[in-house]
């Protein structure tokens, strides 16, 4: 299976975590490219209150700009934006952010699935979502949806993952791309930036 | 859920319909929320085709209500941003209460946890007898559920921390009494609610307040009907009244927002 985008441009990367997603992101912000020339959404599962303590975390480990994403925001290259807790994030047509506050999907908002549907449906097969390490099954729907538009599907290598439970779901239940480990990430992501 | 189970042109004709058939104009709300709860709606109620689910819509005014109901989005708590309820107490409510009437809008209010929320904060500052609270939504049926101030049991204990945390100091539990899995809270606190049909997309002004709130519903409009619905606050906003929005809600890209001074880390903004 191709292990890069049909279109060889990646104009959005998704990347969605729970529990033990922290230690990943921590690995792989601190390689990541400055000449990253796509968006960036993150979505991870946290409790709501301590919101800006993520965004600090990541920001101290990357030149690239770390922001909590705010409702209407256009998404623009080489920026990273954290999907606030207690708030979906969905993505419109013309890029740009909204948030929305409805029920909980897998008990979960952010709903990782939320946002892996809404960057799908937009961005079609220009795309790439990650799921990382979590105990919950949350964006095993959105990963098939990716799959559907033509996207590109990595998945944490559960074998290595702190949780596996969630990468398991996925890799049973999704055709990924590529099965990663956390330390090859940050090079697969570098290798996305398009001429 | 399937999601791509109806596409943008027939989530277009659906609006287009529900403004002609039933006088509701969602063509301005976000699109990707709107058309997220359509097809959640859509998949939720099993339709064979689009074409029958449009037909419901459009002729069954059984089926609208539920419609209507469905594709809003009505999730609230009592005393939610605990911060947000405590600047209440102590930065706006205490300037209020030297006026010798207090009337307050809670727009989009939902099954009504945040004006019973209101209300609590009223009574404890000695206000709410001169207090009068109007709550409007666009959707009849959360309003009816709103006049019980029925609330699920299970909620509560979510809710009296929220409480606490605002900087409550009684005992939750004496507003409400608790029956099987509903508690039911005191009628003296809605004995001070006026709770009325409003839609913010269409309907005027209709009176002047001192305090409007409105949370987590801006964030359901594109930025063009964000900005109507500004002006209509603004019209409704007495000088030197408050206009308080949800947590990720902002005044800053409005036009006239240089006529509103904001208070300190909370989304509440002063009208100059």
């Amino acid at each position: 299976m191709a292990e890069t985008l049909a279109q060889g441009k990646c104009s959005a990367l998704v990347i969605g975590g729970s529990a033990g997603s922290l230690d990943v992101l921590l690995e792989i912000f601190p390689s990541l490219s400055i000449n990253i020339n796509f968006p960036i959404i993150l979505v991870t599962h946290r409790k709501a209150g301590n919101d800006s303590l993520l965004t600090e975390l990541l920001k101290n480990r990357t030149s690239l700009m770390v922001k909590e994403a705010e409702e209407k925001e256009k998404l623009l290259p080489g920026y990273v934006y954290i999907a606030p807790a207690d708030y979906h994030l969905l993505v419109e047509h013309n890029h740009t952010i909204s948030l929305d506050y409805s029920e909980k999907v897998n008990y979960s908002r952010p709903s990782i699935d939320v946002t892996f549907q809404s960057a799908a449906e937009v961005f079609k097969n220009e795309v790439v979502c990650i799921l990382l390490s979590g105990s919950n099954s949350d964006g095993v729907e959105g990963l098939k949806t990716v799959n559907k538009y033509g996207g590109l599907v990595l998945i944490q290598n559960p074998e290595t993952a702190s949780m596996a439970y969630m990468p398991q779901q996925a890799v049973n239940e999704v055709k990924p791309h590529l099965i990663l480990d956390s330390f090859k990430m940050a090079g697969y992501i570098n290798g996305l930036i398009h001429k | 859920m399937i999601i791509d189970a109806i596409d943008n042109e027939q989530v277009e004709m659906l609006l287009n319909d529900v403004l002609e058939a039933h006088g509701y104009d969602f063509l301005e709300y976000s699109h990707a929320s709107i058309k997220r709860r359509i097809t959640r709606l859509y998949s939720l109620d099993s339709f064979v085709s689009f074409a029958e689910f449009r037909y419901a819509v459009k002729t069954d005014k059984q089926y609208f209500k539920r419609f209507l109901e469905e594709i809003t989005v009505n999730v609230t708590e009592m005393f939610r941003d605990p911060t947000f309820y405590k600047s209440l107490r102590n930065d706006v409510l205490p300037v209020l209460g030297t006026y010798p009437f207090i009337r307050i809008w809670v727009a989009g209010c939902s099954t009504g946890e945040e004006a019973y929320s209101l209300a609590i904060l009223l009574r404890e500052l000695n206000l709410l007898n001169k207090s009068l609270i109007y709550a409007t939504d666009i959707n009849p049926s959360v309003l009816e559920k709103a006049k019980k101030g029925m609330f699920p049991l299970n909620y509560l204990k979510g809710y009296s921390e929220n409480y606490v945390q605002s900087g409550g100091l009684k005992d939750f539990s004496s507003y409400y009494t608790a029956n099987y899995s509903l508690v039911k809270f005191d009628e003296s606190l809605s004995s001070k609610m006026i709770f009325s049909t409003h839609n913010l997309v269409s309907d005027h002004s209709f009176n002047e307040f001192q305090l409007i709130l409105c949370r987590n519903v801006l964030i359901y409009f594109d930025k063009d009907l964000q900005h109507k619905v500004f002006h209509l606050f603004d019209n409704s906003l007495e000088k030197l009244g408050y206009l308080a929005l949800g947590s990720k809600e902002s005044l800053d890209f409005w036009a006239n927002a240089k006529d509103y001074k904001r208070i300190k880390n909370e989304k509440i903004w002063r009208k100059l």
